[in-house]
């Protein structure tokens, strides 16, 4: 189990981003985490995966833990030696590489299992199997979220964080990354999926973490979430009868809910 | 006609070196995005090493040791000056190694004192003809150690785990710690390299007229090499340091018949200008980033 306790991280010594935030994710489980912008949502994945250092950022307080053991501390090298790895937000695949490069690098810390974990990639992503010599660069933006994804995967962890792996994509395609999320997790990897598409996320977890300016403000199993009438006027668009509102019977954008008074 | 061919043959051994330079260069900067300045340094440890090692060991295994230890001296430099400054700006950290280039040169610089040492390499200024042109020895030995020395160094950067790496973070930092690759490593291992390379250029500077104390000026070839090439392109860095290479010793053969009026020595200053036309049309270089994007 992948644990953070009362988590609270600061950037540059003074902006205080996540004040407190407690949050499990159990082996082999998918937990979505919402959030409007500037929630916190990424800086909880960084602290996780100790890539705070990079951004002038710090763990003030609380830990995070992976079976019990403190890991908060750690260099991210060392995290992803322990089975945990982030996909970033945006992609971030290495555009001068080809495709398989790509994946070769993801394989650094695995590199003895390369080859099984390369067939494994390729059989859940056939396009880069087909694309592999290309320059990733070159991909389109489905196909570089599976690299991204692909790459992740190389390593074969067991905790995969993925940071909002719809951004940017057609309907069709959000819905094809939907249900590789679902298959990556049926072959055993749990899931800390980050995501703006409410709908998508709570429809693949088990459970969901909503995240306002730096605290968690609900906590509930994702069908509840999906029921909740907060939620669903606020984060999935829909009004309380179930359809979709029209913005021009009500100004929905002068309303916004606050949890937190 | 063969006055010609010599002058190629020569520019081309002098530009390998000149390659060499121009690679430690490159590899330093595309992995941390500093400008080395302290690459002349090296080069002059290199082949002073060189001419310590070579009684006792005899030139060939003189020379690996003397690449070894430079490079180990390379690293210790990075871990003691430069890894510390991480996450600083690369303006503060390019002025570091400018100022580890003048110490270290004054160190070195006491272990020369006023005289000139020789490498003992087996060639000398020997020539040898090749197809007709009497080539110096030493060339041949450039190109060819230079041409090994590029192989290998892109076969290391295509096929190795850690040479992926290093490309990986070059392209994006974040990205490759996100991987595992410990960037640390990444740094270590170019200032090494580079330190290696530039060890093996001193040498062969140094082969024929000796090592001095003023033999460092020439490591700053590299420099227009780079600009030639494209700061960030390891081919850019090969081609750049051939091209100077070749240029400066026709510019030195013809010159002085041609244009007497530009005076003695034109040949020196020859490189910068080959420099600075190339900037006027191709401010990346000849191989520079062109951005790689989907349109």
């Amino acid at each position: 189990m992948l644990a953070v306790r009362n988590l609270e991280v600061v950037y540059n010594d003074v902006v205080l981003v996540l004040g407190g935030i407690s949050m499990e994710i159990p082996e082999g489980a998918i937990v979505a985490l919402l959030g409007a912008n500037g929630a916190g949502k990424t800086t909880l994945l960084r602290a996780i995966s100790g890539l705070l250092d990079h951004h002038e950022g710090e763990i003030t307080k609380g830990s995070v833990t992976l079976d019990g053991a403190p890991i908060n501390g750690l260099t991210p090298a060392k995290i992803v030696g322990r089975g945990i790895k982030q996909v970033l937000e945006g992609r971030r695949i290495f555009i001068e590489l080809t495709v398989e490069e790509n994946l070769r690098v993801g394989a650094y810390t695995d590199s003895r299992r390369a080859a099984q974990n390369l067939d494994r990639v390729y059989g859940l992503f056939p396009v880069l199997r087909e694309r592999r010599r290309g320059v990733a660069g070159y991909l389109s933006g489905g196909e570089q979220q599976m690299l991204a994804m692909g790459r992740a995967l190389m390593s074969n962890p067991r905790y995969l964080l993925l940071d909002e792996p719809s951004l940017g994509l057609a309907p069709l395609l959000v819905q094809q990354i939907r249900e590789l999320i679902e298959e990556i997790n049926r072959q055993g990897t749990a899931v800390l999926l980050v995501e703006q598409n409410a709908t998508m996320a709570l429809s693949v977890a088990e459970h969901g973490y909503v995240l306002e300016t730096g605290k968690v403000v609900m906590d509930a199993p994702a069908r509840e979430l999906l029921a909740d009438s907060d939620i669903r006027e606020f984060y999935l668009g829909l009004g309380a009868e179930g359809a979709a509102k029209s913005f021009r019977d009500v100004k929905h954008y002068k309303r916004r809910k606050r949890w937190l008074s | 006609m063969i006055e010609f061919l010599q002058g190629v043959a020569g520019g081309l051994g002098d530009g390998s070196v000149y390659a060499l330079l121009a690679l430690g260069f490159v590899i330093i900067y595309k992995s941390t995005r500093v400008i080395n300045f302290s690459q002349p340094a090296f080069m002059l440890a290199g082949a002073v090493l060189v001419s310590y090692l070579v009684g006792p060991l005899g030139f060939y295994l003189a020379v690996a040791v003397g690449v070894l230890v430079t490079a180990m001296l390379a690293l210790g430099v990075e871990r003691v000056a430069v890894r510390p400054m991480i996450g600083k700006p690369v303006f503060a950290i390019a002025i570091i190694t400018l100022g580890i280039d003048i110490a270290m040169r004054v160190v070195v610089n006491g272990f020369i004192g006023t005289d000139v040492r020789q490498v003992g390499d087996p060639w000398g200024l020997a020539s040898r003809p090749l197809l007709g042109v009497p080539v110096q020895e030493r060339h041949i030995a450039m190109v060819l150690t230079a041409a090994v020395a590029v192989a290998l160094l892109f076969a290391f950067f295509k096929y190795t785990r850690i040479g992926l790496a290093m490309r990986a973070s070059a392209v994006d930092q974040e990205a490759a710690l996100t991987q595992g690759v410990s960037v640390g490593t990444v740094f270590a291992l170019s200032w090494a390299i580079a330190g290696g390379l530039a060890a093996i250029g001193g040498t062969f500077v140094a082969t024929g007229a000796g090592a001095d104390q003023q033999m460092w000026i020439i490591a700053l070839k590299a420099l227009p090499a780079i600009i030639l090439g494209g700061l960030d392109s390891l081919e850019g860095a090969v081609a750049g340091g051939l091209i100077i290479g070749v240029v400066e010793s026709l510019v030195g053969t013809y010159q002085a018949d041609i244009a007497p009026w530009l005076g003695n020595n034109f040949a020196v200053v020859s490189p910068y200008v080959v420099m600075l036309l190339v900037l006027l049309v191709r401010p990346y270089g000849l191989f520079g980033t062109r951005e790689v994007e989907r349109v």
